[in-house]
């Protein structure tokens, strides 16, 4: 079995793949946001 | 194809992004609304027959998911994952060219038939290989990744609206949208195919228990277990009375407020349905983790007895105090989202990691019944109540003692849950052995 230590360093790569799923979902969190303050607006 | 395994070293906290990459995507389903006004006025639809791609959508969701759990257990998260990238893209593609050539019929079959055969593996594509990598806590990792499909509609809705307000909303803008969504969703959910990976199994992937020991139960024998019907009826009950309110929010808070000094407008009503979603979507991911520390049956016991009460407190009081109306059905609506995002990891409990993906797929024809039953009984009683010269609040006051009914039947099944009889569990190798050697003897 290979020695785990020798295993690449993926923290770079878990950064960006949680970038890329983290991006999408504040911009329709922020979308969100503007709608419902129209609850205590209106 | 075979499951891929993870090499060493390899993160855990590279699966749950992979599976929000999927679930964000496929959870573009609820935004399909924003599509609604502009095919009917470009292809002259009704609004039942623009409404005819979403329906066969759910349908086929909850079909391929029945039917389709074993496959994704034989095959693995990337596979299921790749079937999912090419049905949902596809679909749309196929509809781009039905809006292109004004066939309405190539939108249904696109996005309704052959969409929703990826919406449905795709929702159980990454359950089990989480519930694996996730051992210790899998009520929080299964919540991630649920969580992604309500927010997937959170991003689509404005997103799609302003495709549409660039493109026109003819029947070659929505077309140009339809093209669009499916190549970016192929590319966005491409992340999930490439990093998906099973544990190696000789290994914990975690401290404490993992998620091969205890009872493992095969699907064929979990539908013949009194545990999985009794689940059946806890979702089938929690989501109705989610939809109950979901379905009719707009209206609902309008009509509630209607006759008094501080009435709702169609814009408060908007927000109200915004806060819902979000209240919906943080409960798949709070509700959920909490589970690992509290237990499924404690927090079951919660979503249905406490929402039982917040139905209650509505249809008491729910007319003299807004506040009091938007934050129930905000519990409410957390309870729902809890609700999906929860069961993964009663079901791996119970049955155990095995083949927790085809149990999970099979139990998901209980939101399909309850997708119906839910606005079912809701509208039926407003449209009568109306009709019967009521108004205001009075429109839902009996559905509202309807669901509290709907929730009690709930937790009395929840309460009936217990461990599954050991003639279910599949034998450790030892034991099927030493089984063996006795049958010889």
């Amino acid at each position: 079995m290979a020695d785990e230590s020798n295993a690449p360093d993926r923290r770079a790569l878990t950064v960006l793949a949680w970038l890329w799923v983290g991006a999408p979902l504040c911009y329709g969190l922020y979308e969100l946001v503007l709608k419902a303050r129209q609850l205590f607006a209106g | 194809m075979s499951p891929p395994v993870a090499p060493p070293g390899w993160s855990r906290w590279l699966v749950p992004p992979a599976a929000l990459s999927v679930h964000l995507s496929i959870g573009q389903a609820y935004a399909w609304s924003v599509f609604k006004p502009p095919l009917e006025s470009a292809l002259r639809l009704s609004g039942t027959q623009s409404a005819l791609p979403f329906q066969l959508g759910i349908v086929m969701l909850g079909l391929s998911a029945a039917f389709g759990g074993t496959l994704v257990e034989r095959n693995g998260p990337r596979w299921a994952m790749t079937v999912a990238l090419v049905c949902f893209s596809s679909g749309f593609l196929l509809s781009a060219l039905g809006a292109a050539s004004e066939q309405y019929w190539l939108i249904v079959l696109g996005y309704g038939f052959v969409g929703g055969i990826g919406l449905g593996i795709g929702y159980i594509s990454p359950v089990s290989t989480l519930i694996k990598w996730f051992p210790d806590r899998p009520g929080m990792a299964t919540g991630i990744a649920i969580m992604g499909f309500g927010g997937g509609a959170l991003i689509a809705s404005p997103w799609s609206a302003q495709m549409l307000q660039s493109f026109g909303s003819d029947h070659s803008g929505i077309a140009l949208a339809f093209l669009v969504h499916g190549l970016s969703y192929a590319v966005f959910m491409s992340l999930g195919v490439l990093l998906v990976r099973v544990p190696r199994t000789e290994k914990p992937v975690a401290s404490g228990p993992s998620a091969f020991e205890g009872v493992q139960v095969s699907a064929r024998d979990a539908l013949r277990t009194p545990q999985f019907w009794c689940l059946w009826i806890v979702l089938c009950m929690n989501v109705t009375a989610g939809i109950g309110i979901l379905e009719k929010a707009a209206p609902m808070i309008t009509d509630f407020f209607a006759g008094t000094s501080a009435p709702v407008s169609v814009s408060a009503a908007a927000g109200f349905v915004a806060l819902l979603s979000a209240a919906n979507m943080a409960g798949r991911i709070g509700w959920s983790s909490t589970s690992d520390l509290i237990g499924r049956k404690n927090i079951y016991r919660v979503y249905l007895g406490v929402g039982a009460l917040m139905y209650l407190l509505i249809a008491s009081f729910g007319d003299s105090s807004k506040p009091l109306f938007i934050l129930c059905a905000l519990v409410i609506l957390s309870f729902y989202g809890g609700g999906f995002a929860t069961i993964p990891a009663y079901l791996k409990d119970l049955f155990g990691a095995y083949q927790v993906g085809a149990i999970h797929g099979r139990l998901l024809t209980a939101w399909s019944t309850a997708g119906v039953l839910g606005p079912l009984i809701v509208n039926w009683i407003a449209d009568h109540q109306k009709g019967a010269g009521k108004h205001g609040a009075s429109l839902y006051g009996l559905s509202f003692v309807i669901m509290i009914g709907l929730l009690v039947v709930g937790l009395v099944a929840n309460e009936l849950v217990r461990p599954v009889h050991p003639r279910h569990h599949i034998p450790a190798p030892k034991e099927a052995a030493d089984g063996r050697r006795e049958q010889r003897a």
